[in-house]
């Protein structure tokens, strides 16, 4: 566990962290313009949120 | 026909299964050991908190590997067979390594259990096992096909599945299409599976052919998941070599369950020019190999990394030894247990309708291009 290591999987968090805080937002936008299409867009905003933190898990793995 | 396929398939899966514990190497629990090292080292440690350590360790990395024992409770253990494949079959119980102490003889020769990595390793009669200069393990690697504890808890979700599944469809036939008994409450998801994951992605012409996939691959991963946060230790998707079968059976399905539009969007992407169709050409055909790929690593990075955290946070309850530390603590871990309860039903999720993404890609049939 060096220092770069460490360094690194606090940049790939705050990535991540950044990635899905946008897509929640834009969610919360989108659901409050059209309440009746909740569904579609938590069903959307999950599939995202899973595929971003694959890769933020897998970037965690390697660091 | 496609029925045939998926039999075969399923039969495939059993015997990538059956490998698993062989193609599972040591490095993941040497860097999940050294998290927990970093965990630990913010507590006091006096002598006899260094073999508590020590203790914890053992216990979590005994619950994140794969074992050729089922250890169920303190000491209700039973062996489960082992069978090797070395120019004939070896078929004998894992007590005779005795927790991995010694050596076992099988119809003259002898194998032992390395320390390092938990596989069997060929050896002469003094069980010694060399280490060539990089120290892995030199020595000879006997074909192992032992039912360990993931295959044995794999063995049982099928079996579990099976009889859910099977009950509820026989029930259909008997009480005229309204399901009695406990499967009742998957009727509702297959359903959703159906509607929701499948016409959508793959179009209602074509989704029955892969509606059996789907269903498998969501059920097997929910379930599996589940009985990897009981108390048993068992932790099935957390092994690589597991969501590798599964991403390998999504590549194979929508390789060989592909229409000629989806070779065409990958070699000779129409709409675009010719030059741009040359660039692209190799990139989607990588893209194609990346897609399953990601499948895998997303799948047994949440379930190993959940893991290891919810056993390092219960292990530091037992270090803390304090009034506040230790109820905190629990209180974290339960927190965290909750949250895998909902990672456990989200992977699934993910898996099935990434895969009913990629096999709408592949069943697709433009009129327009």
């Amino acid at each position: 566990m060096t220092i770069p290591n460490i360094v690194g999987a606090g940049l790939i968090v705050i990535g991540v962290g950044i990635g899905i805080g946008r897509i929640g937002g834009s969610a919360m936008d989108a659901i409050a313009r059209q309440p009746e299409a909740t569904g579609k867009i938590q069903t959307a905003m999950l599939i995202a949120a899973a595929l971003i933190e694959g890769i933020g898990f897998a970037a965690l793995f390697a660091a | 026909m496609y029925r045939k396929l998926l039999n075969f398939l399923s039969i495939f899966i059993f015997i990538f299964s059956l490998n698993s514990f062989a193609q599972d190497h040591g490095h993941d629990t040497h860097k999940k050991e050294e998290n927990n090292h970093k965990v630990e080292q913010h507590t006091n440690s006096h002598n006899k908190e260094l073999t508590l350590k020590e203790q914890i360790k053992e216990d979590i990395r005994h619950h994140l590997l794969d074992s050729h024992d089922f250890h169920i409770w303190q000491n209700i253990s039973f062996p489960l067979p082992i069978i090797l494949w070395d120019n004939g079959l070896h078929i004998f119980s894992s007590s005779k390594f005795h927790h991995g102490e010694s050596v076992a003889e099988s119809k003259g020769s002898y194998y032992a259990i390395s320390h390092g990595n938990g596989h069997i390793y060929k050896t002469d009669a003094s069980g010694a096992i060399h280490l060539n200069e990089k120290g892995f393990e030199a020595n000879e690697k006997p074909l192992d096909l032992s039912i360990t504890k993931s295959v044995a808890m794999i063995m049982i979700t099928g079996l579990l599945l099976l009889l859910l599944f099977g009950g509820l469809a026989k029930s259909y036939a008997k009480n005229g299409g309204i399901g009695k008994g406990p499967g009742r409450l998957l009727e509702p998801i297959v359903l959703y599976i159906r509607d929701e994951i499948a016409i959508p992605n793959i179009g209602k012409k074509y989704y029955k052919k892969y509606m059996n996939y789907l269903l498998t691959v969501f059920f097997f991963i929910w379930f599996v998941n589940l009985f990897g946060l009981t108390p048993l230790g068992v932790n099935i998707t957390g092994n690589i070599a597991i969501t590798f079968s599964l991403a390998i059976l999504t590549y194979l399905i929508t390789t060989f369950t592909a229409k000629k539009d989806y070779w065409k969007h990958i070699f000779w992407m129409p709409g675009v020019p010719v030059p741009m169709k040359i660039i692209l050409a190799p990139i989607e055909l990588l893209g194609t190999f990346i897609k399953p790929f990601a499948l895998m690593i997303r799948l047994y990075a949440n379930m190993k990394a959940g893991h290891v955290v919810l056993m390092s946070i219960i292990g530091l309850m037992f270090l803390f030894k304090s009034w506040i530390g230790s109820p905190l603590s629990f209180g974290l871990a339960f927190g965290l247990s909750i949250l895998e309860l909902l990672v456990a039903a989200l992977q699934a999720y993910i898996f099935t309708v990434l895969s009913a993404l990629y096999f709408g890609s592949a069943a697709e049939e433009h009129a327009d291009h």
